[in-house]
């Protein structure tokens, strides 16, 4: 709180009333997506047994082999324990609290956005998003999922004419089983870790992506998720596959709305790239972070790997984390195709009590694979920010290429920095490199922008945005644009 | 505003740092198209004279007043003190990593056009504008795409700051030992660019510890301070009599 004290100097100092205005609406700026939707919910009682997962697929009309995968997973989480090792505090979660399971109730199936329930639409358009033209002009297909279960897909129709599959992963069950039943869980394996065997266990819904062979995807495909019931953990499914020589460009941006109680958030994404294919996957998530006390707020754990395991193929994660109370996330890549490339960037803003233990691990199976990872730090108020990194160069990866840097930015005495990569190399023609830098907004800069005439939120937003900008110019442009203002946005908080 | 008026009236100014008192009761007046140059020991309170009239928060002023063009600032913020024609070219400009000069200076440019109401500059317009100050400090526009004050040697820093105060075309400059770390051939491009920048409506402020920066750039008036005030008033001569005699010498008078 730096800044803060920063601020309170300068008040006592001059009490100026303006700026005890400004700040106090800087501090108390609410979230802006904190509203409930008012909807008839078709929901399940609270609580995890194979009764409840027997239920879900049932609701869900699955196959069998959903259920098996299902009850498989669910039997390896009874078993497993939640995670210790990140440097993250939180309370135990009660996963028989829970609701796994709610739909907002849907008489008929839809056929276009006027059968949408109009509340929904409105929460939506606060939102700010658009499923009807705006989107087709700015070249974006969305597909929504709301709660646990997409209520509208857009797009669907100019996307098959390339023969691309983009739609909810409940529906992919029910018309592409045998796409899903090759793909699901190959490369997050079912006991991956405690949160990919819940989520397997139980997700309800998420995005399914099939690009085929040779189809460079037109648009850049969208998700918007949004957490609306107020217990019901979301637990989305992703699976991306692109066949040979095909391309994909993916954006998923997150907002949630305003509660005391923590939320759970436990997501999967599997990215599969073949050969000469490409997948770039881009998030912002900005889910409901707790209120300046600490209070409330995501618990966001999510298990995020792209497999390249096609020759010269190439994956890469750009993400900017700066929601949640608890962010533990790791986008990672298996390099197993020769000449394949994996790929991070990632900005992760903390304040007031956020914890964020997040990074990458890059696995270096194949010969000649390259791996590149960016990450950017910023920790202000009381929050803690981590990162946490592996690089691991298997022996038979000759000739192999990383290369890291990791900087972090504090903001204000009290946040905490921490980094712990971790490069394991097994053979001796691979080339490493690592980069870590730490640093500080100090009071002195500040001045210096003041006594330009520059103010001080202009001061910090240009700062953030310089330090940032190695990932920001990663991200789609509508996307670059967004990012600068939310951080911006998201420390205006900690300024105040 | 009458020309009798000071463009800057420092009242009988007391500031502490973290309650130790460093000015005690300073008066100063100074009107348009002067020079005034401070001189003074180490720890005298010159920088924090400094400081202090830019509104450095970490001050607090405990009396007196600062009036800019007939106006109290004292409880005006440091950036509205900038748009109102306050200067301050900082002993030790401090380095600004990921922000472009260019970026910083349009922003504060732009910043100023805004409180004045007139219309802001896209970056091409402020290419042309920025382009005739540099010449004017003879400055190199490479230093535009560099980050502000990155690896700037010392003087490239001085430099940079005349060039922010040419931009903003400030009424008051105060300059804080803009002449230390400077070679010969600097100093002499640095104080010609002060030169041009002064005016018959502006007024310039120097703190200096060498005779040298008064040789190019002349003060009209010379201001010893010492233990947080102005203890005595000359003209440019006395900066002459000082570097012969040192600081010593005017105790013995005193």
């Amino acid at each position: 709180m730096y800044v803060f004290n920063y601020f309170i100097k300068f008040m006592a100092n001059q009490s100026n009333k303006n700026i005890n205005n400004t700040l106090t609406k800087l501090v108390n700026q609410p979230y802006k997506y904190g509203f409930s939707t008012k909807i008839d919910i078709d929901t399940i009682e609270k609580g995890l047994n194979e009764n409840v997962i027997k239920l879900i697929s049932e609701k869900k009309n699955e196959p069998v082999f959903m259920l098996n995968f299902r009850l498989k997973a669910y039997r390896k989480w009874k078993n497993m324990r939640t995670p210790t090792w990140a440097h993250l505090k939180f309370p135990t979660i009660d996963y028989d609290d829970i609701r796994y399971y709610s739909a907002p109730k849907m008489k008929k199936k839809l056929n276009s956005l006027d059968e949408v329930d109009p509340e929904l639409l409105k929460t939506f358009g606060k939102l700010g998003i658009s499923l009807t033209e705006q989107k087709r002009l700015t070249n974006v297909a969305v597909d929504v999922v709301f709660d646990s279960v997409s209520v509208a897909t857009t797009f669907q129709e100019e996307l098959k004419k390339y023969g691309i599959i983009f739609c909810s992963i409940s529906e992919a069950i029910q018309e592409h089983p045998k796409l899903v039943e090759k793909f699901l869980g190959s490369v997050v394996p079912i006991g991956d870790n405690y949160f990919s065997a819940l989520n397997s266990a139980v997700f309800t819904d998420g995005s399914f992506c099939y690009i085929p062979k040779g189809v460079h995807c037109p648009l850049d495909l969208s998700t918007y998720f949004r957490i609306n019931d107020q217990k019901s953990g979301q637990f989305e499914r992703t699976l991306i596959i692109a066949e040979e020589n095909s391309q994909v460009s993916y954006l998923e941006g997150c907002t949630a709305p305003q509660y005391d109680d923590n939320q759970l958030h436990a997501a999967i994404v599997e990215l599969i790239a073949l050969d000469n294919a490409s997948i770039k996957y881009s998030t912002v998530q900005n889910w409901y972070a707790g209120n300046t006390k600490g209070k409330g707020g995501i618990f966001n754990f999510v298990t995020k790997r792209g497999l390249c395991i096609g020759q010269n193929s190439k994956i890469s994660w750009t993400q900017v984390e700066t929601g949640s109370s608890i962010t533990w996330k790791y986008p990672s890549c298996t390099l197993i195709g020769e000449n394949s490339q994996g790929e991070f960037y990632s900005v992760a803003l903390t304040n007031n009590y956020q914890q964020a233990d997040t990074g990458s691990k890059m696995i270096h199976i194949g010969k000649n694979t390259k791996s590149r990872i960016v990450s950017k730090g910023i920790s202000a108020g009381n929050s803690k920010n981590s990162y946490r990194g592996l690089v691991n160069v298997l022996y038979q990866a000759v000739g192999s290429r990383n290369y890291s840097q990791c900087d972090s930015l504090l903001i204000g005495n009290n946040s905490n920095a921490n980094t712990y990569p971790i490069i394991s190399v097994q053979n001796s023609t691979t080339k490493i490199e690592h980069e870590a830098s730490i640093s500080k907004i100090g009071e002195e800069q500040i001045f210096y922008f003041l006594q330009r005439g520059i103010s001080i939120e202009k001061a910090i937003e240009l700062m953030i945005s310089g330090f940032c900008r190695d990932v920001f110019t990663e991200l789609p442009l509508e996307f670059a644009a967004e990012a600068d203002k939310l951080l911006s946005l998201k420390l205006e908080g900690s300024v105040g | 505003m009458s020309p009798n008026i000071p463009l800057l009236d420092i009242q009988d100014l007391t500031a502490s740092i973290n309650d130790i008192k460093i000015l005690k009761k300073l008066n100063l007046q100074v009107y348009k198209g002067e020079i005034h140059a401070i001189m003074g020991p180490n720890g005298s309170g010159k920088s924090t004279f400094s400081k202090v009239l830019a509104g450095h928060p970490a001050y607090n002023v405990l009396s007196g007043d600062i009036i800019l063009k007939g106006q109290s600032i004292l409880e005006v913020e440091p950036e509205d003190r900038s748009h109102l024609g306050l200067f301050l070219a900082f002993q030790y400009p401090i380095e600004i990593p990921g922000v472009s000069n260019e970026d910083f200076l349009r922003i504060a440019y732009n910043s100023k056009m805004k409180f004045e109401n007139k219309t802001e500059v896209d970056p091409i317009e402020f290419f042309t504008i920025i382009h005739e100050k540099l010449e004017i400090i003879d400055m190199d526009p490479i230093f535009l795409s560099r980050n502000v004050n990155e690896g700037f040697s010392g003087g490239e820093k001085k430099r940079n700051e005349i060039l922010q105060l040419a931009l903003l075309d400030s009424d008051v400059a105060i300059l804080d030992e803009t002449d230390s770390g400077l070679d010969i051939d600097a100093l002499k491009i640095i104080s010609t660019g002060i030169n041009k920048l002064m005016t018959e409506n502006k007024a310039i402020i120097l703190i200096t510890h060498y005779q040298r920066l008064l040789d190019y750039v002349k003060p009209d008036y010379i201001h010893v301070m010492q233990n947080g005030k102005i203890v005595k008033t000359g003209a440019a001569e006395l900066a002459q009599e000082l570097e012969l005699k040192g600081y010593e010498w005017l105790n013995s008078t005193n």
